[in-house]
């Protein structure tokens, strides 16, 4: 095993990270201001890849295929906010998730109903298209670079956005306490959808973004909606830094323990065994890392009790 | 004890009616084959189900027999809900024979309970090797193939191609054990790395990464649906240019358009391909798209292929008897797409099965036949198989 790979790796660990949490900073906002479970966030993330596929399929345009992403399931998102949502709010989380669960498969047999039941094509741009190579000879899909660098610069946009604006300072008040800023004046409810829209946006993104290389197809949101959960618990649940160290975190444990372990159980035991023992054991990381952590701290990383 | 009589009397009077209600049944259903088709048409897998009933469903229209009935439901692709499905057609609809499971795991949950209660059952996709082997039953047939033969050629073909240092990977679940198994059979060369994925991984870069530190000289991979799509793109990106060999299922008419000119130039093996030359393929290639608008898959080939092995055994001998039905169904006396088929002793195919190249036909991407990987090729589990 080369340091180059070893790099490589841990680049593709960081490039999944900062994807996770694009949907874990939505969900974590509307956990953290709302109090509510959303597991419809995955059907947003499917919602966002197909209307990018359906507008590049249109136009050919990959920037517009990315704001129509975004357009789509923030409308999609405030919609669902206003007719549902709203109505949930002061309701017990089992009846939220049944709720939210319904409307995973209103999304995705809706989805089936208007764009078929095959895979979408959806295509990396030309110019972000094939590898580069970078400093000490690695050669890396300029895309997946473009990725990093992208879901670092909204992780920083959000942060500037929760600690520096007026929305952000409502928000931050909406999460420690929601009667009092109701109190002051604050438009509690235009809030509430404001800030579904603006996860739900983040989420669709994340689905063009990452349709680009992966297939666009119906139900693809809901294993990525299972590793959000994750990242939220292990970052502490509404906490937006929480969001991304857990997510960079589960991206890195995920990529680097697929590599490694099979590598490392191959040291003591016969290669086949080793490559599936490693490869079980690899799928089970992630979980084992949130078990360690709540041990350890029951909130999360960044949870406040 | 005049009570004890009376009831005595009455339920007998019960039981001789319902009787007679079954023998009228049975007069009156002289002839007619009852199908049920179980496959799945919601979620993420529903492109293949689709595809099967179709093709079925095609093949049903074509001959127009007043004698077949088709009844369809959705399994969701859950096991539990197909075992559900089967029971309440078996016992409320009556059917006589089941088919179009399209996943290994449904259709060991619902064959041997099916065959165990008489009914047949044509398998239009899964070839699990316990129902060829050790499981295999005088009433379950597989009209498509046995899950290991496609990879088992893509061995076959990587040994004609000069491959001597192959990169293998698939997902860590019994099909894709199954597949490099199988590949591994016939590949005589070594191998330059064995990896099992997560089920339903979409993100590659890792195996890709370990793939181009490894010095291979080529790479075998069975990632079905979503996963292949997912693999594809990003090999294409990575810059890494080895040679890939796959079965069919990657590469099919479904989801090529979604892979795009990644997929250009790989070379898959199949049991069909939608310019074999014989008639009846042609034949099925032009109605499919005239009724569908759209070209017909690999999936779509093996329901119509199906449904024609149920009409020619329909026509040769009454479902009711079923030692009779079965001799017509082991004739397979019936024209099938892909030329040349006939079942093995354990009722699984002995089939050519061919190597295609993905090209791309005006704006569409398809499959161009290149050559044949292995002729006349049947199972390695026949022979445990007692029927």
């Amino acid at each position: 095993m080369s340091s180059l790979l070893l790099i490589e790796q841990v680049l593709n660990g960081l490039q999944f990270g900062v994807m996770l949490f694009l949907m874990a900073a939505g969900l974590t906002l509307i956990f953290g201001v709302m109090g509510l479970i959303n597991l419809a966030h995955g059907s947003l993330f499917m919602v966002g890849a197909f209307a990018a596929a359906a507008v590049a399929g249109w136009t050919g345009s990959f920037l517009l295929a990315l704001a129509a992403s975004l357009a789509a399931a923030a409308v999609v998102g405030a919609l669902v906010e206003l007719v549902v949502i709203r109505r949930l709010y002061g309701r017990d989380h089992l009846d939220q998730v049944l709720a939210t669960f319904a409307l995973i498969l209103i999304f995705s047999e809706g989805t089936r109903w208007i764009f078929g039941s095959f895979p979408l094509f959806l295509d990396v741009p030309k110019v972000l298209a094939g590898p580069v190579t970078l400093p000490g000879g690695i050669e890396y899909p300029l895309y997946r670079l473009t990725l990093i660098a992208i879901g670092l610069a909204v992780a920083a946009g959000l942060f500037m956005l929760i600690s520096r604006t007026r929305i952000g300072i409502r928000i931050r008040a909406g999460e420690s306490d929601r009667e009092m800023i109701a109190a002051l004046g604050v438009d509690i409810s235009k809030l509430y959808t404001l800030v579904f829209a603006l996860g739900a946006a983040l989420a669709g993104f994340a689905g063009a973004l990452v349709g680009a290389i992966q297939s666009v197809q119906v139900g693809m949101g809901e294993p990525v909606l299972i590793l959000a959960f994750v990242v939220i618990v292990i970052g502490g649940i509404g906490s937006i830094k929480g969001a991304l160290v857990g997510a960079i975190l589960v991206g890195l444990t995920d990529t680097l323990g697929r590599f490694l372990l099979p590598l490392a159980f191959a040291t003591f035991m016969e290669p086949s065994a080793a490559t599936s023992a490693g490869s079980a054991l690899a799928s089970m990381l992630i979980y084992i890392l949130m078990a360690a952590v709540l041990l350890v701290r029951p909130t999360g990383l960044f949870g406040s009790a | 004890m005049k009570l004890k009589s009376l009831m005595t009397a009455a339920a007998v009077a019960i039981l001789t009616t319902g009787a007679t209600g079954i023998t009228g049944a049975l007069a009156e259903g002289h002839g007619k084959v009852k199908v049920g088709m179980i496959t799945t048409l919601s979620g993420g897998g529903a492109g293949l189900g689709i595809d099967v009933r179709d093709g079925f469903m095609l093949a049903a229209k074509l001959a127009a027999n007043p004698d077949l009935d088709v009844v369809i439901e959705d399994d969701q692709r859950k096991p539990d809900i197909a075992v559900q499905l089967a029971d309440r057609m078996i016992q409320s609809d009556k059917v006589d024979v089941l088919t179009g499971i399209i996943w290994s795991n449904l259709e060991m949950a619902v064959v041997p309970s099916t065959t165990a209660q008489g009914k047949f059952f044509l398998s239009p996709n899964a070839g699990p090797s316990a129902l060829a082997g050790k499981g295999c039953s005088a009433l379950y047939f597989n009209a498509a193939w046995q899950n290991d033969n496609l990879h088992e050629a893509a061995g076959a073909y990587s040994n004609g191609a000069g491959f001597a240092k192959t990169f293998i990977l698939a997902p860590n679940y019994p099909a894709g054990k199954d597949a490099l198994t199988g590949f591994k059979r016939f590949y005589k060369g070594a191998l330059a790395g064995e990896i099992y994925t997560k089920l339903g991984q979409k993100d590659y870069s890792s195996e890709i990464a370990q793939i181009r530190a490894s010095g291979a000289d080529s790479v075998f991979f069975f990632l079905p649906g979503g996963m292949g799509i997912s693999f594809l793109k990003q090999y294409a990106a990575s810059g890494v240019k080895l040679p890939l060999v796959g079965p069919a299922f990657s590469f099919d008419q479904g989801i090529l358009q979604a892979v795009g000119a990644a997929a250009l130039g790989v070379k898959n093996t199949s049991q069909w391909s939608k310019d074999l030359d014989n008639a009846a393929n042609k034949t099925f290639v032009a109605a499919f798209q005239a009724e569908y608008g759209r070209l017909p898959s690999l999936y779509a080939s093996q329901g119509y292929d199906t449904a024609n092995l149920l009409l020619s055994a329909m026509a040769k001998a009454d479902v009711n008897d079923a030692a009779a039905f079965q001799a017509a169904l082991e004739a397979a006396d019936f024209a099938s797409v892909r030329g040349d088929f006939r079942f093995g002793p354990n009722h699984f195919p002995i089939q050519n099965i061919y190597v295609r190249e993905v090209i791309k036909e005006g704006d569409v991407f398809t499959n161009k036949i290149i050559g044949v990987a292995l002729k006349d090729h049947g199972d390695a589990y026949a022979a445990e198989c007692k029927m």
